[in-house]
């Protein structure tokens, strides 16, 4: 099933596109990796994902596979030989797992750019707040589904950890330019464990984008933005 | 609650994200019992077994809860499997599916709801997007019975609720499904005809009445 020609579509940044190569990675599957302008995109993203116009998009023997979550099952059950599983085999933990991911997803990007994007100390300090709450849920989701192990997914990576992991850089990048510490180890002291052991990995390490990269497309690239967004 | 054996839907009659749990577990032939809230008073079952979102359907399980209604349908599908699929066995064809179902549910209830909620120029820029949606889905179901090919599948029970919310959508927006995308008009004709559908859908006036009763509730005139 696995075998034929495998092409990604992503950008170095977006934590979808990150989740996936993480996989195809831990799977040690070979693919052509296209990187993406998002300011200008290419006639590959348009014919391959001409529904929503979005990366990531992976494009096996002609035919593509659009939206990360269904992308990293697609990959479990095409190349479910190679490599550990992705997602939970029992049906009760594949649903908690599709539960927390869609909430992470929900969640983070917006925990995130609203610390970034705060433009009063008491805006910032609220959202710093909301963040936290979601932190807190995590740490007892990562209880319930670690059952004791290191990861969400149990001994090794899975669904749940590519999903929060994904967000680590830019996690790290929004701690450092609001020098404040969401990854507390005195609140979270599970979650802190799990992202020293994620981001330790192989695949995962061959894969995430430095902090500083993060950091400085924010500076130079996004907070203008912003600005020019809010003065309009 | 823990001890309970069986199957237990937490739900609000009307809504199509608990129709879709319904008519999956009445077309895989699930035996489950239905338990009314009160979106005002929310019960302390439904705040126990969904403290996250607090929000209806939940599916409760041997005592163990499961939320958001295409999660909810997964979870029947797999708890489930030797009951009717509603996902094809191909990793390709599945992906599919899954694809359709969250186009589905990131454009369509959003998109409809502001087709009441809105007036003017913002109610007449949601019924484009609505008829763009719709045109959408009917080129993805093509000449094909349903969503799922020959047979009744995922993406059939991720769309089928809204169905009965057509004829809300074109009284308030002023078009019709028919005219904009007869395809998915005959589809939502032929799925009406299934016995899971006729049990768990509404009548369309009755979902405009309730329509209508929110309108007044949010002063919309």
């Amino acid at each position: 099933m696995g075998e034929g020609e495998l092409k990604l579509l992503g950008t170095w940044g977006s934590p979808f596109a990150i989740r996936v190569r993480i996989v195809l990675n831990q799977k040690e599957v070979k693919y052509e990796y296209f990187e993406e302008d998002l300011t200008n995109k290419s006639e590959l993203l348009l014919k391959y994902n001409p529904i929503h116009k979005k990366i990531p998009v992976l494009v096996h023997n002609g035919r593509s596979v659009c939206e990360s979550l269904v992308i990293l099952q697609y990959i479990d059950e095409a190349w479910s030989k190679s490599g550990s599983s992705v997602i939970p085999t029992d049906p009760y933990e594949r649903a908690m797992a599709r539960f927390w991911a869609a909430y992470i997803d929900d969640k983070v990007i917006q925990a995130l750019l609203g610390i970034l994007k705060a433009t009063t100390e008491e805006e910032k300090t609220y959202k710093i707040s909301e963040t936290m709450s979601v932190m807190e849920l995590l740490e007892e989701a990562f209880e319930k589904c670690s059952k004791g192990k290191t990861f969400f997914g149990g001994d090794t990576i899975g669904f749940l950890d590519v999903t929060l992991g994904s967000y680590l850089t830019w996690l790290k990048a929004a701690e450092k330019l609001s020098e404040l510490i969401l990854l507390d180890e005195t609140k979270f002291p599970k979650l802190v464990e799990w992202t020293e052991q994620f981001l330790s990995t192989d695949c995962v390490k061959e894969i995430m984008p430095e902090v500083e990269k993060a950091e400085e497309f924010i500076t130079k690239t996004l907070k203008p933005r912003w600005a020019a967004a809010s003065s309009k | 609650m823990e001890s309970h054996k069986g199957v237990t839907l937490l739900d609000f009659w009307v809504s199509p994200f608990g129709q879709r749990a319904r008519i999956a577990m009445a077309e895989k032939g699930i035996e489950f019992e239905y338990k009314e809230e009160n979106l005002a008073q929310k019960s302390e079952l439904l705040l126990k077994m969904n403290p996250v979102h607090k929000k209806i359907p939940v599916l409760v399980h041997d005592g163990k809860p499961v939320c958001e209604s295409l999660i909810i349908v997964q979870y029947i599908e797999e708890a489930w499997p030797e009951k009717t699929p509603l996902l094809p066995s191909d990793p390709y064809q599945r992906a599919q599916a899954r694809f359709w179902a969250d186009f589905v549910d990131k454009k369509v209830y959003d998109c409809g709801t502001r087709l009441w909620k809105t007036k003017g120029e913002e109610k007449e820029a949601a019924k484009k997007e609505f008829i763009e949606i719709l045109q959408i889905l009917e080129s993805e179901l093509g000449d094909r019975k349903y969503f799922g090919g020959e047979t009744f599948g995922y993406v059939d029970v991720a769309f089928v609720p809204f169905t009965a919310w057509f004829h809300s959508y074109e009284t308030e927006a002023g078009f019709s499904v028919e005219e904009s995308a007869p395809k998915i008009s005959t589809w939502a004709k032929r799925c009406g005809e299934r016995e899971s559908v006729k049990k768990h859908l509404y009548e369309k006036e009755k979902v405009y009445e309730f329509v209508c009763m929110l309108k007044k509730r949010l002063g919309i005139e």
